[in-house]
């Protein structure tokens, strides 16, 4: 894949890329709301072929000592060998957790959820809300096509009833109760390759990128989190420079969210 | 600051709770040699933050199949001993554990001429030992140290800080209740003399003018830290000199018998 790379970045010098797109366009979007029926509220998000599901399902546990009035929020991400040729049966690896990581401070670092809802007895039991996400084809980017993807799968989520006396959760009996939504953070990622910026990497710019720079953007433009990646570098300038991009991607991306 | 423990303030009267100022790091000590067996090592305080680093090789990749052809595979392992935290840690790998090994590797990366070891690993083992906010930056201020310990061919050292808010208050250098019930952590790392970031994170609220003095903030601290780590290298490579040029001495004089 080294030798792509200097092919990537004669495209990006001339402000273009391999499927003819600006560097800061992002691929064409596709969602699709609630397509898992046992789910409790569910997405799925196209980004060009990158497909990403997630699942959000409820459960009631004690809450962590710390915080004995929150709801719990657990973020999981399966890169199943199913989706990419690159992907390995076992346990989640380094790039599978940072997925999972990344999506879930997003969400918790904005106060997304009003966690403080969750509280059905204090200190005994709260709502634990998980989020999987199964990527079902890898083209890249799948941090942005998660967290899109996230962020409608819990919009449309419903609580399923809660046998407080068996302490069960029928989850064949939804309410019609929404869970408390207070933020929604989206992720934008850019790709650096021999010092050029661009948005949204295919798999293949992934490949042959120097470095990576995901920025979670909230509605009113603070930012909730972001994480570097990749063995290259960012310049300071660049770094105001595509903190200035996300707002803008973010604008974007959040049309889709209705 | 629904968090349970969680003091009034964490601020006040213009002073942080340790006493600090707003852009005071805490008090930073570096040791190389610390572990006899590693080919470079050392030891990182940063107020009661403790991380022990040690690099092995470049030496054969276990297992094989990682071995790459045209460069060395650089292994990144950070963990935290179980008497570090408060509560026990339950040891070995935790997803926070191995998502902080990656971004480290990915930190220290940019610095290292892997393509001069090719075939070959390069191993850095990071122990917390114990933890009181910014480990995996004191991780990093120790792993580039025992790099360059361990003769490792590199284009700059690597700095490392964090600088979050809490309080309202832009702060350099959270401890543990900052930490714990601030508003926003920035984890940094860059490589001095080109300036150039090799780890940036964040988590929490801010704007992007905050991001960008909290970057400034780190800048600055990060020169200091660079500052510290080639004064620490450099002690360590005179008193080799000296302890070798006594050698040659008492050679001579051996042979003036």
């Amino acid at each position: 894949m080294r030798t792509i790379k200097p092919y990537l970045s004669a495209l990006l010098a001339k402000q273009t890329r391999e499927d003819g797109r600006g560097v800061f366009d992002y691929r064409p979007i596709e969602i699709e709301i609630n397509p898992i029926a046992r789910a409790n509220g569910s997405a799925k998000v196209r980004i060009g072929a990158s497909e990403v599901l997630v699942g959000v399902k409820m459960d009631v546990d004690t809450p962590f000592p710390d915080t004995p009035n929150e709801g719990v929020l657990i973020a999981n991400a399966e890169l199943n060998p199913l989706a990419s040729a690159d992907f390995e049966s076992g346990p989640p690896g380094p790039d599978a957790i940072e997925l999972a990581r990344v999506v879930d401070r997003g969400i918790r670092e904005s106060h997304a959820i009003d966690f403080e809802k969750l509280c059905i007895i204090p200190k005994e039991k709260v709502w634990v809300v998980f989020i999987d996400i199964y990527p079902m084809n890898d083209d890249g980017n799948l941090f942005d096509a998660a967290s899109l993807a996230a962020m409608i799968a819990l919009k449309h989520a419903v609580l399923p009833k809660y046998d407080e006396k068996e302490d069960k959760v029928l989850y064949k009996e939804l309410t019609k109760e929404k869970l408390p939504m207070k933020a929604a953070p989206l992720l934008t990622t850019f790709g650096k390759i021999s010092g050029s910026l661009f948005v949204d990497p295919t798999k293949r710019e992934e490949k042959a990128l120097d470095a990576r720079l995901s920025i979670a953007t909230l509605e009113n433009g603070q930012i909730s989190a972001m994480q570097k990646g990749g063995s290259g570098t960012f310049t300071q300038k660049e770094i105001s420079e595509l903190l200035v991009l996300a707002a803008e991607k973010s604008k974007e991306l959040r049309k889709l969210l209705k | 600051m629904s968090k349970a423990g969680a003091p009034d303030k964490l601020v006040v009267n213009g002073k942080r709770l340790d006493g600090r100022k707003f852009d005071e790091m805490r008090e930073l000590t570096i040791k190389t040699d610390v572990i006899p067996n590693a080919d470079g090592s050392a030891q990182v305080d940063l107020g009661g933050t403790r991380a022990v680093a040690a690099v092995y090789g470049p030496r054969e990749v276990l297992p094989r199949h990682l071995a790459e052809a045209d460069k060395a595979y650089l292994r990144v392992v950070y963990s935290m001993a179980s008497f570090s935290t408060p509560d026990r840690a339950r040891p070995g790998p935790s997803r926070r554990s191995v998502e902080i090994s990656k971004v480290i590797k990915d930190a220290l990366a940019p610095a290292i001429f892997l393509e001069r070891y090719p075939k070959t690993s390069i191993d850095v083992y990071v122990e917390i030992i114990n933890a009181n906010a910014g480990t995996r930056t004191a991780a990093i201020i120790a792993a580039t140290v025992a790099l360059a310990d361990a003769g490792i061919e590199m284009r700059d050292l690597v700095s490392s800080i964090a600088a979050g808010k809490a309080d309202g208050e832009l702060l350099l250098d959270l401890f543990e209740p900052e930490d714990n019930f601030g508003e926003a952590d920035m984890p940094f790392a860059m490589m001095p003399r080109t300036k150039e970031i090799t780890l940036l994170q964040m988590d929490g609220e801010l704007t992007k003018e905050e991001i960008a003095t909290l970057i400034q903030m780190n800048m600055k601290a990060c020169e200091k830290i660079y500052e510290a780590q080639k004064k620490a290298l450099k002690e360590k490579f005179e008193t080799e000199k000296d302890l070798a040029s006594q050698e040659t001495e008492g050679e001579v004089k051996n042979e003036n018998h």
